[in-house]
């Protein structure tokens, strides 16, 4: 199969047509097995508890804030943090007491730890040297993964004398010449500049699709894990709060943090005032409504949650809609023209702010608003997440 | 170019007139034609040649050197283990007492080192009889004590400004500790070595105090000799000898500099792109 067929078959599988990722099917096998794993630093627990299965090409992205505990738990991947207990198992075997240099895993660096004082092309080589591969084939394997990440005619260099961009392919192909069975990126892109970051993403993609390489990243940037990640696994305070697809990650969070942390969200805080069998109503003060989101989940009535709306979810009219499921009134009180969409900051009665986004999908739309307008804000039922935790 | 103020260009005129005038003095007088050190007669070159005719400062002069050369090398050896403990071991109670150790030689007394090692060495050889008497051997132990706090300062300062995860990627490319160290750390820190073992050598050359502490009859190092004749008077050979040391001490002192520079402007170039 060539490669841009892969990259195909990768796509549609979003739409799980083809085919039903590993993670979805009952008895898979997981290619990387973490076990109650726990990491105390004195008093200080940086990593509690996780369990977690990563599937063969995957490419999970760990996403969380600084001090979320992500970066400790792929140093304990690589080796150089010891569990203070639980185990990693990686394609069968127990990582307890293996050093990182006998490790079937290798790291790309936030730093990218090019070695200064040696070319690109000794960089590249100097995982096979230490396997004690002969000297032709360490060449032209080198020159192989150099072509890969497009700096052949570079590997006389010295990082040094390499843009930014450049650096991190050289990391990357230091980090792939030893065909790892589980390649860790710790904040891949982080410095690089945004027009860089976003080619490099899809060329990160490509690469792993190709050599068929699980991928853990981990990122503090939800952009990057959207774009790349087959699934995120959401840390905070040490713990993954959610393992979902991109999509459902975004769509069904299922804690206000998760809402929160990825992308924007309007939070409105309420109690359950009616649990039918297909619907539920809440009554949020802070809305001053009466919220109903159809398909109900399992609540009780005088159970307080939030509802979640994402800003993009929301439409902004003149008049009081008919179709939608959800309406409220406010005034508008700042508009943010940001190009391809625009921003409005809306006063709702109670004294709440709500986000709204808007394509401006012709012109005009951003002028048909403007400052103190009285505006209707609705969504539909299905738009509508209610969070209990 | 903003114009410096006349107060500004005379303290520095001044600073620098205090600082090398003795010395210019002493160079230009090393050519003295006269056999009389205050009086001008001409410029010759004769005292360099009754220098070199000179046995007992030739000796000691090749004694100096021997000495500089074999307690710079155990000085490097042993301070770049010492840094290298210092800055990788982590936190660890008495950390700071022990690097507060390590670095105390530097601002110890001369005199209080050069007695404090004689009566250590007085004492061994009273229990185990080793070093029997003093002499080369006593003297390069005493020179390599105080050269290496100077090494390990320089390195572990080179080795705290270094990225810890070249050390992790080297491990993680399948690097054991022992070949990571002689793959990944020493050439980085190599600049670093190269120039304490350059201050170190300069640094033992021109010890006086704790040489005579520690030395033995007939072991009298290159500034011994000079300091014994200058209690006899001054003569224009001792102004000969000392401007060739003062050449030397200058390339070790200035070829040190040029290193630290060299590996300061790497680092910046690393960090700047």
């Amino acid at each position: 199969m060539t490669s841009s067929q892969n990259i195909e078959t990768s796509l549609s599988s979003n739409t799980a047509t083809d085919s039903v990722p590993a993670w979805k099917q009952e008895g898979a096998e997981p290619f990387l097995r973490i076990e109650n794993l726990t990491k105390k630093f004195g008093e200080f627990t940086a990593v509690d508890n996780i369990s977690l299965d990563i599937y063969k090409n995957e490419l999970f992205c760990l996403l969380g804030g600084s001090g979320s505990g992500k970066s400790t738990l792929l140093r304990m991947l690589a080796g150089f943090e010891t569990p203070t207990s639980g185990r990693i198992i990686i394609d069968g075997t127990d990582m307890s007491g293996i050093q990182p240099w006998k490790r079937p895993v290798n790291m790309m660096f936030q730093s990218y730890a090019l070695f200064p004082h040696l070319s690109v092309a000794d960089n590249v080589a100097f995982g096979l040297k230490r396997e004690g591969v002969g000297r032709a084939e360490v060449k032209q394997r080198v020159a192989q993964m150099l072509d890969m990440v497009q700096l052949g005619h570079l590997g006389k260099r010295k990082p040094h004398q390499l843009s930014g961009g450049q650096r991190q392919r050289v990391a990357l192909a230091r980090s792939l010449i030893k065909r790892p069975k589980l390649l860790l990126l710790d904040e891949p892109l982080g410095a690089l500049d945004k027009k860089l970051r976003e080619e490099t993403q899809f060329e990160l993609v490509n690469i792993q699709e190709e050599l068929g390489v699980t991928f853990v990243v981990v990122t503090h940037d939800q952009e990057e894990a959207m774009t790349l990640a087959t699934r995120i696994g959401v840390m905070n305070h040490g713990v993954i709060v959610q393992t979902d697809e991109p999509h459902d990650v975004y769509e069904y969070p299922n804690s206000r943090f998760v809402a929160r942390f990825i992308g924007s969200v309007n939070l409105f805080a309420g109690f359950v005032v009616q649990d039918e069998p297909d619907a539920v109503h809440i009554e949020s003060a802070e809305a001053g409504t009466t919220i109903v989101k159809h398909h109900g989940i399992s609540c009780a009535p005088g159970q307080e949650v939030s509802v979640a709306v994402r800003p993009e979810k929301i439409s902004i009219s003149y008049e009081r809609p008919t179709d939608a499921d959800n309406i409220l009134e406010g005034e508008i009180e700042d508009i943010a023209y940001m190009g391809s969409l625009s921003v409005f900051r809306v006063r709702l009665n109670s004294g709440k702010e709500v986000r709204v986004t808007q394509p401006n999908f012709d012109r005009h739309v951003g002028d048909r608003f403007t400052w103190n307008d009285k505006v209707f804000l609705s969504w539909k039922s299905d738009s509508t997440v209610v969070l209990t935790s | 170019m903003k114009r410096r103020s006349w107060f500004l260009n005379l303290s520095a005129t001044a600073g620098f007139i205090f600082l090398y005038a003795p010395i210019v003095a002493l160079i230009v007088y090393s050519f003295n034609k006269s056999k009389l050190v205050t009086v001008w007669g001409g410029w010759s070159l004769k005292w360099y040649t009754e220098l070199f005719n000179n046995e007992q400062i030739i000796e000691a002069a090749w004694l100096s050197v021997k000495i500089a050369f074999i307690s710079a090398s155990l000085a490097v050896v042993l301070g770049t283990l010492a840094g290298y403990a210092m800055s990788r071991f982590g936190p660890f109670r008495g950390k700071m007492i022990l690097s507060g150790w390590v670095t105390a030689p530097l601002v110890m007394p001369e005199v209080i080192t050069g007695l404090s090692l004689l009566l250590l060495f007085v004492a061994m050889e009273r229990i185990f009889g080793w070093p029997s008497g003093r002499g080369t051997g006593t003297i390069i132990i005493a020179h390599t004590t105080f050269c290496m706090a100077y090494v390990a300062v320089i390195v572990q300062a080179r080795l705290s400004s270094m990225d810890e995860s070249l050390e992790e990627a080297a491990m993680d490319l399948g690097a054991r500790p022992s070949s990571l160290f002689f793959l990944v750390t020493l050439p980085l820190i190599a600049p670093a070595i190269i120039s304490g073992w350059l201050l170190s050598f300069t640094l033992s050359l021109d010890d006086l105090v704790i040489a005579s502490f520690v030395s033995g009859p007939g072991n009298s190092t290159l500034p011994m000799v000079i300091f014994s004749k200058v209690r006899l008077g001054v003569t224009p050979e001792v102004n000969a000898l000392a401007t060739l040391m003062i050449l030397i001490v200058a390339v070790g002192v200035i070829a040190a500099m040029y290193q630290m520079r060299r590996q300061a402007r790497l680092l910046e170039r690393l960090d700047n792109n």
